[in-house]
């Protein structure tokens, strides 16, 4: 694949490891106390009924994010 | 900690944060945790209050106050915000950090939901570094035994070095090891810190540098954490540190020098500023990973699949939509069918007890003046709201609780948040809509959980769209009247739920197109990045709810209807009564308003109602019929044919039915509502636009139906 996968390229009962977030500021921060830190797995559960937003199971919690958050979120070794 | 050394803590526990403490009699317990963990049911059961948006970030926390009382001593509970950390990225956090660190509470207990214990344990391992005093007690182990999770928290206590304690928030027979494990710390003396989260290396050695330096200037806060937020160069806690300490120990150029010298240490081991951040953060998520991995067992994976499961359907590609529907349905089908009955009776009981007051007040031969204010202004106007409105209050209201205990309000804010993306706003805007059902001012402090100050603003001006449990029963009485009054029984309720249901809709259709045309001309942005948690599902405490919610709303309602509803009562009366060049007050008014209400398919009467029913909504319907029996008409009134009897007398017609409810639905918010909007956005600007806009738009609505209706009867006339 020529272009990194982020969390926003994750389909429905995909999971990946959290790489890198490339996003700055406050939701940056907001993200990683929800747990997307490097390394941390995450599954992509399903998408809401319009296809966005997703919601992702992390650390044992739920969290929805819209797709110009998820694909801030580059991610590897999806399965 | 001796308590004679706390003076200036008396003053930040007063003066900034708003509470009362009088610290020679009393603990001070801050209860802090995660959103969704139960917090505010633990802190209802420990103090007997009954709140439910105490918690509502501010710079204060006076309002989530309450005192405990256990084995003759007396603690102080501060209901803090529900925050995921204590990095003071929002109002909230900053609150819950400031209060822990400045107000140094005896003990702070912070909630963990047994069922996501790992991202819980982050908060935790947060709230150790600034307080010694900590006990975590970890809520919802009812839950977690049901979906066959595990914790151990005797090892959990092994580890992290503070009491630990597994409750179930909403049994108050689990809360006793808790008030123990209080009552024990809150006199321990000589706290020292046994558990240290560990940093990389460089930090570790950087901190070192800082920490002689730092302790010598500061006694009050935890030197390590403070070091750590120095190296972050944290503009918000050395903002705090200036507001709540009486000198700044940072102003000489010692610290600054150890800052230097430990900024070089970083340096070498190439970490810049932006790293140490994300470091830091890594470090705790990963011990709260490492930690949770010893103390949490899954027996049943399948359990936790369940959850899943309920998802996939009710936010699924097809249900989701249909399925809201349907619920919003059924909750207004139960509220109409489970309203009559207690209508029905109320009205019987206050027709006869209005006999009965008449006959007393001939029998003290009581000036006729006096009967009327008293009787038919003041009494009926009374009877009016307690007996057709309070009813379907006090159902609608406890059904929607259910529902938001249940978790299924933050579903709903997932279905609908693309269309508030479209509308380049927030989708939590979802979730302050849902509270709007229940109370329009509510719905508005609410926004406070939308962070971005432009989103947060749409949500608030567009927060009215959504009708409030006030103007619930003018919608159900209107189309119980004109459009189902003639089904019976089954059929009439379902029909009217049916429409009721069409009417939310298209509130909630209004609010996306004003949100979308807000951010397109005087709120222009882009839609900022948020993120949304859909909590595990829960258990409802169903009859708690429901005898709570009918007994709370009931003493509200009949409150605001002694307040409000009497005093209109009175005025509109006197208004019938009072007669000025050979015509009442009332006639004036009502003749001067016609020409716009009939230009908006309504009349003068019931213009008038609106604008003297902006103190509360459940008046304006009571306020429209006061005005007709004043006019003339003077019938006794036993249910709703009779009062549509009386409308029609008074010119009403479908049309003017259909403008009613459209009226109702657009409008402007009543005056509680606007001094919370005052008082949450602190401007008047935009106090007058939340104003100004429902209202603009429901004299654009009526009056293009209106005269859509009239080009129509033109034509078919002609």
């Amino acid at each position: 694949m020529s272009k990194i996968p982020t969390l926003n390229d994750l389909k429905q009962g995909q999971k990946a490891r959290v790489n890198k977030i490339i996003t700055k500021g406050t939701i940056r921060r907001r993200l990683q106390d929800m747990g997307f830190i490097e390394g941390s797995m995450v599954e992509c559960l399903q998408r809401s009924p319009l296809g966005d937003p997703t919601a992702y199971l992390i650390k044992g919690c739920v969290i929805a994010l819209r797709s110009e958050d998820s694909s801030s979120i580059l991610v590897s070794e999806v399965i | 900690m001796s308590l004679a050394c706390r003076t200036f803590e008396t003053r930040v526990g007063e003066e900034l944060f708003g509470i009362k403490i009088d610290y020679e009699r009393e603990y001070v317990v801050a209860l802090a945790g995660n959103p969704n963990v139960g917090k505010s049911t633990l802190f209802n059961n420990l103090t007997g209050m009954k709140q439910h948006t105490g918690n509502w970030p501010g710079k204060t926390v006076a309002n989530a106050r309450g005192v405990c009382r256990y084995k003759d001593k007396e603690y102080v509970m501060v209901d803090l915000p529900g925050t995921y950390s204590l990095m003071a990225h929002s109002q909230e956090e900053e609150v819950a950090r400031d209060f822990v660190c400045f107000a140094r509470p005896d003990a702070v207990i912070v909630v963990c939901d047994a069922t996501c214990l790992e991202r819980n344990l982050n908060l935790v391992l947060q709230t150790m570094e600034i307080s010694k005093n900590v006990v975590v007690c970890v809520n919802l182990m009812d839950e977690a035994k049901r979906k066959r999770i595990g914790v151990d928290t005797y090892k959990l206590s092994k580890m992290l070095k503070v009491p630990v304690v597994g409750i179930t928030a909403r049994k108050k027979s689990t809360l006793k090891s808790l008030l123990e494990t209080m009552s024990v710390i809150v006199d321990k003396e000589e706290k020292t810190q046994d558990f240290m989260i560990k940093y990389p290396e460089p930090i570790e050695r950087a901190i070192a540098v800082l920490e002689p330096v730092v302790s010598r200037k500061i006694d009050h806060i935890d030197s390590r954490w403070l070091c750590l937020k120095l190296l972050d160069n944290d503009e918000s806690i050395m903002k705090s540190i200036e507001n709540f300490l009486p000198i700044n120990p940072f102003e000489d150029g010692e610290v600054a020098s150890g800052l230097e010298i430990a900024y070089k240490i970083l340096e070498e081991s190439n970490i810049s500023k932006e790293d140490l951040r994300d470091i830091i953060v890594s470090s705790i998520v990963r011990q709260a990973e490492r930690i949770s991995k010893s103390v949490v067992f899954y027996e049943d994976e399948k359990y936790v699949e369940r959850d899943r499961k309920i998802d996939r359907i009710i936010t699924g590609k097809y249900l989701g939509y249909p399925l809201m529907m349907v619920l919003l349905f059924v909750v207004f089908w139960i509220t109409i069918r489970g309203a009559n009955y207690p209508s029905a009776m109320l009205a019987r009981f206050f027709f006869f007890l209005e006999e009965r007051i008449t006959y007393f007040l001939e029998l003290v031969n009581a000036p006729n003046w006096l009967h009327g204010i008293l009787v038919l202004g003041v009494y009926r106007v009374l009877a009016w709201v307690v007996s057709v409105m309070l009813p379907p209050m006090a159902i609608f209201f406890p059904l929607f609780t259910i529902l938001e205990d249940l978790g299924y309000l933050p579903r709903v804010a997932f279905n609908l948040d693309k269309y508030f993306k479209k509308a380049s706003s927030c989708g939590k805007q979802a979730l302050t809509m849902c509270m709007g059902f229940g109370c329009n001012a509510v719905g508005v402090t609410g926004c406070r959980i939308i962070d971005s100050p432009r989103e947060r603003l749409i949500a608030i001006i567009t927060n009215n769209f959504v009708p409030c449990n006030g103007r619930f029963p003018t919608l159900i009485a209107v189309i119980t009247m004109f459009f189902t009054g003639y089904l019976t029984g089954l059929t009439g309720s379902l029909v009217s739920s049916l429409i009721l249901t069409l009417v939310i809709v298209m509130g909630v259709v209004m609010t996306f197109l004003i949100s979308g045309l807000l951010s397109k001309t005087i709120l222009k942005g882009v839609p900022s990045s948020f993120t949304l948690e859909l909590p595990p599902y829960r258990r409802p405490q169903v009859l708690k709810v429901i005898v709570r919610s009918i007994f709370d709303r009931t003493l509200f309602v009949l409150g605001r209807a002694v307040i409000v509803a009497a005093p209109a009562g009175a005025i509109i009366w006197m208004m019938a009564n009072i007669h000025v060049g050979g015509e009442t007050l009332l006639g004036i008014s009502a003749d001067f308003l016609d020409p716009f209400g009939k230009l908006l398919g309504l009349d003068g009467v019931i213009v008038l109602a609106f604008i003297l029913g902006f103190p509360a909504n459940e008046i304006v319907v009571p306020i429209i019929i006061m005005a007709y029996m004043a006019q003339g008409s003077l019938i006794e009134l036993g249910s709703l044919s009779e009062l549509k009897e009386l409308l029609v007398a008074n010119g009403w017609t479908l049309t003017t039915a259909i403008s009613m409810m459209l009226f109702t639905l657009f409008h402007w918010p009543c005056s509680t509502t606007c001094l919370t909007i005052r008082k949450e956005t602190k401007s008047i600007k935009w106090t007058v636009l939340s104003f100004a806009i429902p209202t603009l738009v429901g004299i654009g609505v009526c009056f293009i139906f209106a005269s859509t209706v009239r080009l129509l009867e033109l034509i078919i006339n002609t």
